[in-house]
């Protein structure tokens, strides 16, 4: 029986570790490489590395932390953030990502998420909603969520499908950085439109939000950040309590 | 010793190096090439395989006389060889991914979509599954039955005859996740991102 999988997230910027609260305000927490294999040591089913470097001239600094990472951890690594085109992914591919998720280029155009799923696979592109509900239905932003597009969520979901992403990470703007829980209707409602694995993003503040992102949400995986980044919970503890509660995970 | 990893352009295959690497320490050496002459004197190949089935192929039949020389290798010196996801499924007769697609012929069979039951089942299959072992294979010592392996996939491959068969796995229905025949292996899941399970069996294939 396929598990569930529990991907941990660290944010990146210049390098370094940090968590965001509601995509501002960031702490420095650390090294990525490391805090990455602690990760893959305590069982995470695959890690994601979020690049949020700003400035052009330390943008190169995520390469260097995926070619470490990728000769010490063992399971697959997704690398996201400022993936603009083919040549991108293919570096980062390179380096060691297995898979990488593409956000704002692929609202921007949509030829990258069809070039790129040809040319690499679908098994190795993931493409990243970020959405927010505007009091009717949920809407794509971009930019790392500062800048509204008009378009409609779960419409673009089902086309990112079509153009050939072989999963999608959906992330509630809402609920990032909250601890309130992840946008369980948005999950499930994104999860039911496609045939694609949907991992939820955004939000989780205990272990209970896992489980409802699973059991409620209907995602294939969950990612969190905080919550195993400061300690409250590891991923051990994590996944049996998933398990306690009926939810196939590898332990 | 040294170890082949084929290079042939086709797919992400830093993952497959990186392992290998890092299970050979500096007691085997890791090459990664399509030199023709290099695969020839190795004593292992493995072959890696990304994207579609056809796109594999296209790519190995690219390089002049590459899988002459993979033949050479497995079907006439029987040297051992390893095929990962692609690589495994390339070893049938025919891929239907994209299009009818032939393939190496090494093992009778052919690699198809996984049947998701009208969408009851998401595609592609990823994450890490059960495998259940069903024969001894020499890459599955000290591998216990129900371990977990990473797949990525949505087509499988269905071997004409089962007893190549070494471990399937269940995702809509059974299907064949790994393979043995004489001195060829193949592995729908992805040792190279299991963890240090999946680094266990690259070390029992580095061992044979």
């Amino acid at each position: 029986m396929l598990k569930n999988r529990i991907i941990p997230c660290l944010d990146v910027k210049n390098g370094r570790v940090v968590k965001g609260i509601n995509f501002v305000d960031l702490k420095d927490a650390g090294d990525p490489v490391e805090q990455a294999k602690i990760y893959s040591d305590g069982g995470a089913d695959e890690i994601c590395f979020l690049d949020i470097t700003a400035s052009n001239e330390n943008r190169d600094t995520i390469f260097d932390v995926v070619e470490k990472t990728s000769k010490k951890c063992f399971v697959p690594l997704t690398v996201g953030g400022g993936v603009r085109s083919i040549e991108d992914i293919n570096k980062l591919l390179n380096c060691g990502a297995d898979k990488v998720s593409i956000n704002t280029a692929a609202v921007q155009n949509t030829k990258v998420v069809i070039e790129s799923s040809k040319k690499f696979g679908s098994q190795c592109i993931v493409v990243a909603i970020d959405a927010k509900h505007n009091g009717k239905s949920w809407e794509i932003f971009t930019h790392g969520g500062r800048k509204s597009t008009g378009i409609d969520a779960l419409d673009y979901a089902k086309k990112m499908e079509d153009c050939g992403a072989g999963e999608l990470l959906v992330t509630s703007m809402d609920r990032d950085g909250t601890q309130a829980g992840y946008d369980i209707e948005l999950m499930s409602n994104i999860s039911s439109r496609v045939n694609i694995p949907v991992i939820a993003s955004g939000g989780v503040g205990n272990l209970d939000h896992l489980v409802e992102g699973i059991k409620l949400g209907k995602a294939s995986a969950v990612l969190a950040a905080s919550i195993f980044h400061y300690g409250k919970y590891s991923l051990k503890q994590a996944k049996e309590y998933l398990d306690s509660k009926g939810i196939p995970v590898r332990i | 010793m040294n170890v082949t990893i084929v290079d042939y352009k086709s797919g992400n295959i830093c993952s497959v190096i990186n392992s290998f690497k890092e299970v050979a320490k500096n007691k085997v050496k890791i090459e990664v090439t399509s030199d023709l002459k290099k695969i020839k004197s190795s004593d292992k190949v493995v072959l890696p395989g990304q994207g579609s089935f056809k796109s594999c192929i296209d790519a190995l039949n690219t390089i002049n006389g590459l899988v002459e020389s993979l033949n050479d290798f497995a079907i006439n010196n029987k040297k051992p060889l390893l095929g990962i996801c692609v690589g495994l499924q390339m070893l049938a007769d025919v891929g239907y991914e994209e299009t009818q697609t032939k393939g190496l012929g090494w093992i009778p069979g052919k690699v198809t979509k996984i049947d998701n039951q009208n969408g009851k089942y998401k595609l592609p299959h990823i994450g890490w599954n059960e495998i259940k072992i069903i024969k001894d294979s020499k890459i599955f010592k000290d591998i216990k039955d129900k371990s977990h392996m990473y797949f990525v996939h949505s087509y499988e491959f269905v071997p004409k005859d089962k007893n190549v068969i070494s471990a399937i796995t269940n995702y809509s229905s059974n299907h064949v996740c790994a393979v043995e025949i004489e001195n060829i292996f193949g592995t729908q899941f992805h040792p190279e991102k299991s963890d240090k399970i999946g680094l266990k069996i690259i070390d029992n294939f580095i061992n044979l």
